[in-house]
């Protein structure tokens, strides 16, 4: 791998430098079938995909950013932004679906003002969309920093969600 | 040849090839929004699916090997059903803007819409809601028109070696975008515009406004030069019915007098210009030891492709600007003190084969002072466009000749609007720099045709040269690379950014015809065969403008206004 496709790019900020250097360092051959592991590795120990580390696998593996970035959100699994201080997981799955978890998504992207995938501004919250937790007997269920909330309704999102920020600012006091 | 039965009738296939082809060739027309000839088949769009007997279902025929006696139906009741059913369905996530659409009249989905007979909003529903990408100074995206058949992604990325789109996310979500989904300006893509020319709808157009260049010319004070690159004249009449290949340079410069330009100019004249500095660069390089392989700077988008993927050949690139800029730094510079005209109220406009052209124009380096070598740039298809609201009849008109003093060309520099013209025209005019007398036989052949990657052997003097000649980026990034693992044999290359160069441009007619970029490149070859000047140096106008102004090449004069430099580039690649 030459120098200038090795080089982080524009996406680059100093000082993470090493972790993800550690991680690629792992898959030192440039092969694309490792794309989805690096992916997958980088996720881990970062939390997240970070801007500057889809460009560096792009250059790691002599793949397109475009193309890296691609695969990256074709699933569901990667993320592009830090978790907030509690993920919120609104369950999608056909009992919770059933039982009216599409009101219930709708009132905690209102509640949150943001969408799937996405971290509050304060990075008290993250949302996240999933299919199908197991609970299907306290449907339609969300769960947020690990506590599961059974049949929740839209318009008791606002409470439960209010208790969190509450735990956050006591936190921060 | 195996044979297969078609509509009742038997035709001939090729063992292993797509049904496609085989219908293709029996003239039996299938529709299809994603099919590339050429490239392996991705079956995204399924408007091209047939009946085979004993499939169980709609097969699409681009991706269905054909096979000894099958055989299919393709234009059954069923088939043409599911076509119009697909039609419909892509129609329902697309916005109902045709009249305001940049591709009203040449997109397909409108005439598949026609030719299938849709007369009806039979699905309704919501419609992806994105922004339009206006951030690149050549391209315009608009993502609610892209019905994702992939095109402009396989061409950046196959094609172009560029690779700066991709399809985002999944499903019913799925896009198609740059990384992180951002503006093409801080994406890889180099402006090239081939995506344009394959893209079945609106998505992908080229970036258009030339009110400034229509208040210049209604301005009296304001004195409107154009130029007219090499490969316009051939493929403009395209747009007007005339058959590929007519070179209507006559009428061409007519119709931009109709449209109240004051000076028509040929770029080939800045051919034959940058061919003078050029040449006589390369002989230096040769001489004294300077880099080399010596690299063709004419084509924009090859020079950012460059500067963003291979920056530490930048000193290979040839510091002149490309004919484009040279025409429009001598018409600001000798022209404006030879005509007493302020420069600041010379307006100059250059139609281009090229999207490209549109960057390179507003390039920091191109623009002296506050005043920009040229003000604007149209490609082939804005030019027809306004020609045709201005209602100038092409068949109404009588031959014209250019203006002087930048009207004059050689055949030479004609040819540099297909692949490989540069170098015909480099070597012809190397070869009378070094031993002061012209080649036997001026046709290099060699570096001439559609090939992506041509070398040749030139004997100039004493030196045995070594050149390649390279068009599509796919086949420049080819090449770059043997040069980084060591290659080291090759003195001169001459790239063209687009697959054939200038006569398949991606400012050029919508559409990818193999065979009227045949008739484009005959046609220049033809005007070649047939001229008397056909050696750069031999151009009496570029001669005049040494002797009155430049003094000569690579002079003190030439590289304040001819010549050029680049920079690395950092974007998302």
């Amino acid at each position: 791998m030459s120098q200038t496709t090795a080089s982080a790019g524009p996406g680059a900020t100093p000082g993470s430098d090493d972790k993800l250097a550690h991680v690629l360092a792992t898959f030192p051959e440039a092969k694309r079938e490792y794309l989805i592991p690096i992916l997958q590795a980088v996720q881990e120990s970062q939390g997240f995909l970070s801007r500057e580390a889809i460009v560096r696998i792009a250059g790691h593996l002599g793949l397109p950013a475009s193309k890296v970035f691609g695969v990256a959100t074709f699933y569901n699994q990667f993320r592009f932004q830090s978790q907030g201080r509690f993920n919120v997981q609104v369950c999608r799955g056909t009992a919770c679906h059933v039982k009216g978890s599409a009101a219930v998504l709708n009132a905690v992207k209102r509640g949150l003002k943001v969408e799937p995938g996405q971290t509050t501004r304060d990075g008290v919250f993250s949302l996240e969309v999933v299919a199908c937790i197991g609970a299907c007997g306290l449907a339609p269920v969300i769960t947020a920093g690990g506590d599961f909330h059974a049949a929740v309704q839209p318009d008791k999102v606002n409470r439960i969600l209010q208790s969190y920020r509450k735990r956050a600012a006591d936190d921060a006091a | 040849m195996i044979q297969i039965q078609v509509n009742n009738k038997t035709i001939e296939a090729k063992p292993g090839e797509m049904l496609l082809g085989a219908l293709r060739r029996a003239g039996i027309q299938v529709p299809t929004l994603c099919n590339m000839e050429e490239l392996l088949p991705t079956g995204a769009c399924r408007m091209c699916v047939v009946e085979v007997e004993g499939a169980p279902a709609l097969v699409p025929s681009c991706a269905f090997p054909v096979r000894e006696g099958m055989k299919v139906k393709t234009h059954s009741q069923r088939a043409v059903r599911a076509r119009k059913t697909i039609l419909e369905l892509l129609l329902a996530n697309h916005p109902d803007d045709c009249l305001y659409c940049p591709r009203n009249g040449s997109c397909e989905l409108q005439s598949l819409a026609e030719n299938l007979g849709v007369r009806q909003r039979r699905y309704t529903g919501l419609k992806s809601q994105h922004k339009i990408d206006t951030s690149s100074p050549s391209l315009v995206r608009d993502p609610d028109k892209c019905i994702l058949c992939g095109k402009c992604v396989r061409v950046c990325e196959e094609v172009q070696g560029v690779a700066c789109l991709d399809f985002i996310g999944r499903g019913s979500q799925t896009t198609v975008g740059t990384a992180f989904n951002q503006g093409l300006n801080v994406s890889s893509c180099v402006a090239c515009g081939q995506c344009i020319r394959v893209c079945p709808t609106g998505a992908l157009s080229e970036q258009s406004h030339f009110r400034a260049m229509l208040n210049a010319i209604d301005d009296p004070e304001m004195t409107v030069c154009v130029q007219v690159a090499p490969a316009v004249s051939v493929t403009l009449g395209e747009e007007f019915g005339i058959k590929p290949g007519a070179d209507i340079a006559g009428l061409l410069n007519a119709a931009l007098r109709r449209l109240g330009f004051d000076y028509v100019f040929d770029t080939g004249f800045s051919a034959d210009l940058t061919i003078m500095e050029e040449g006589s660069e390369l002989v230096h390089r040769l001489q004294n030891g300077g880099r080399l392989p010596m690299l063709t700077s004419c084509s924009p988008g090859w020079i950012k492709f460059v500067e963003q993927f291979y920056p530490e050949m930048i000193p290979n690139l040839s510091t002149c600007k490309s004919p484009q800029q040279m025409l429009g730094a001598v018409v600001k510079g000798y022209f404006a003190e030879r005509q007493k005209i302020d420069p600041a109220k010379i307006f100059t406009v250059s139609v281009m084969p090229c999207t490209a052209k549109k960057f390179e124009a507003g390039r920091a380096e191109m623009v002296r002072g506050d005043m920009a070598d040229i003000d604007l740039v149209l490609t082939t298809r804005e030019l027809a466009r306004i020609i045709r609201m201005r209602g100038i009849d092409f068949n109404a008109l009588e031959a014209e000749t250019a203006d002087t003093p930048f009207g004059e060309r050689s055949s030479a520099g004609k040819l540099f609007g297909a692949t490989g013209g540069v170098m015909e025209a480099a070597i012809r005019s190397a070869h009378f720099l070094v031993t002061g007398k012209e080649m036997e036989n001026l046709k290099v052949q060699p570096v001439r045709g559609l090939e992506g990657i041509k070398t040749a052997t030139v004997k100039v003097g004493e030196v045995e040269l070594n050149v390649a000649v390279v068009s599509g980026l796919a086949n420049a990034r080819k090449l770059l690379e043997e040069i980084r693992a060591g290659r080291k044999d090759l003195h001169f290359i001459e790239v063209m950014t687009c697959p054939g160069g200038c006569i398949n441009g991606g400012g050029q007619p919508i559409g990818t015809d193999l065979e009227a970029v045949k008739a484009r490149m005959q046609a220049l070859y033809r005007i070649d065969r047939e001229e008397g000047v056909r050696v750069s140096h031999a151009n009496p106008s570029v001669q005049r403008l040494y002797s009155e102004w430049l003094g000569k090449p690579m002079s003190d004069v030439s590289h304040k206004y001819l010549h050029t430099h680049y920079h690395a580039r950092e974007v998302l690649k």
